[in-house]
């Protein structure tokens, strides 16, 4: 079994359109989110989100780029690009051969089925663009990162709902951890702040009008996000071996499914999905300092999610530290667990735990160190990132400093 | 068809149960709807009257449409559409 380590990461969200950019937001408990600018967007009751902004389409890619890109594939692709330039990888022959894709989405290209239905039933169009199929794909993305750097090995994408970036991540894991690909690029992404997106959300009735406050009494529910996380994972002896910056190690990861409801989240499913990782990585309770949580600022999430955190860590679950950056780049979707991977990296390397902002009112039920609106220094050796999808699928990944 | 009866008509075809068995009294729970059939009641709801209804399904209890009972339902229902007047 090969140790993996990460040794690149990019990202593009609505905190910012790099990994520094990013982190330096978390570190000062920005807010992404913000009125809705779209198409539309007056048709619907719930208009706030974590919007991209500043991401310029036509600066970073041609118009036949464009054309077969959709908004996740975008961000993706630039993404990617921060997080292979990171890692110094060049990929030729047998490494180029052996290294692939694997990254979430749970919607694809969500705004591209929204554009051409648009055209077809309202606007009653019998024609629509001849790449509208290859755009909106769930694997589009990993295929154009595959096309991009010459990546020849396995690729493919996750999508379970929420969790889908970190059944990728897992997946990609797995595959350095067994020797089956010395480098993997991995992540996820998501881009559904459009009409049709949102207007599907609203359906549900768990979304807030006004804030994500996680863990807080007074919280009104979720707050959709979009962008990409994307990361190098590497076998370590082979990142060492080149001098490779390494930015944490991958310990272990678990995945449990509820087996009960397809909305309502299970608390033995996630403590399950905690114990696992701990159990995989061979790591004591004892040593987590922190949780990145699922955190989405819904009654039914939250209160579970702590619920199951006390029920695996016990007396130690006053003691560590578990934050939902949700409250700040809202619910990236299929791409959540990749950009809150980097609140671990940020926690374990830098030592910056990132804050739950717009934390108002303690809820007797969320009674843990949720580190309330403002960052703190800390030095955390392991950390663990939840993700507690929809259909009751869960996966959760354990991270340590190196 | 009065409102009374529509919303009772909407909650047994939800709750798989007869109309006569929903009694004002009844609270959703009573009559076996879980959280998910709140939702899909309160949209037939506010398809079937062309009325919005506020109901967050995160805190049910703080929203301005109180489902505690089917009367309560019913007297919530008969305020939205006067207000639409």
């Amino acid at each position: 079994m090969k140790r993996v380590v990460i040794t690149g990461a990019g990202t593009i969200n609505a905190l910012g359109l790099s990994v520094p950019a990013t982190l330096a937001a978390m570190r000062a408990g920005k807010c992404g989110i913000g009125p809705l600018e779209f198409r539309d967007v007056e048709r619907l009751s719930i208009r706030i989100g974590a919007q991209v902004h500043g991401f310029e389409s036509e600066a970073r890619y041609n118009r036949q780029q464009i054309a077969l890109y959709d908004r996740f594939t975008q961000f993706t692709l630039a993404a990617a690009r921060e997080a292979i330039e990171q890692s110094g990888l060049t990929f030729s022959g047998d490494l180029a051969d052996r290294t692939g894709v694997v990254l979430g989405t749970a919607g694809g290209g969500v705004s591209t089925w929204d554009d051409n239905y648009r055209a077809v039933y309202e606007e009653g169009k019998n024609r629509v663009h001849p790449f509208v199929v290859p755009k909106l794909m769930n694997n589009a993305a990993a295929s154009h990162v595959s096309m991009e750097w010459k990546l020849r090995g396995p690729s493919f994408t996750v999508s379970t709902a929420c969790a889908s970036s970190n059944h990728a991540m897992a997946q990609a894991f797995a595959m350095v951890r067994s020797g089956m690909a010395p480098a993997m690029i991995t992540g996820g992404s998501e881009s559904m702040l459009c009409f049709g997106g949102v207007k599907a959300w609203e359906g549900l009735r768990v979304m807030s009008r006004d804030a994500c406050r996680p863990f807080s009494a007074n919280r009104s529910g979720m707050v959709q996000g979009e962008g990409a996380g994307i990361f190098v994972f590497e076998d370590y002896d082979h990142a060492r071996a080149r001098g490779a910056e390494i930015l944490c190690e991958v310990a272990g990861f678990a995945m449990t499914s509820d087996a009960s409801d397809i909305v309502m989240p299970s608390k033995a499913g996630a403590a399950r999905a905690m114990q696992g990782a701990l159990k995989d990585a061979g790591i004591n309770r004892e040593e987590v300092g922190y949780i990145n949580a699922h955190g989405t600022g819904t009654a039914a999430n939250d209160k579970t999610e702590c619920a199951a955190v006390a029920d695996v860590f016990g007396a130690h679950a006053d003691q560590l530290m578990i934050s939902s950056t949700k409250s700040m780049h809202g619910h990236v979707i299929g791409g959540t667990g990749a950009v809150e991977l980097l609140a671990c990296i940020m926690a374990l390397r830098d030592g910056f735990v990132a804050p739950t902002i717009g934390y108002e009112e303690p809820d007797p039920e969320c009674a843990l160190d949720v580190v309330p609106n403002e960052a703190r220094d800390a030095s955390v050796d392991v950390a663990l990132s939840n993700a507690f999808a929809f259909g009751g699928m869960n996966a959760v990944l354990a991270l340590r400093r190196v | 068809m009065s409102i009374q009866d529509q919303v009772i008509a909407i909650l047994a075809e939800q709750a798989m149960i007869e109309p006569q068995d929903v009694t004002f009294d009844s609270t959703l729970e009573d009559i076996g709807i879980d959280s998910m059939g709140v939702v899909e009641s309160i949209f037939a709801i506010e398809e079937t009257f062309d009325i919005t209804v506020p109901f967050n399904a995160n805190t049910p209890a703080e929203s301005d449409f109180d489902i505690s009972t089917v009367r309560s339902i019913v007297a919530g229902v008969e305020r939205l559409k006067a207000e639409q007047g």
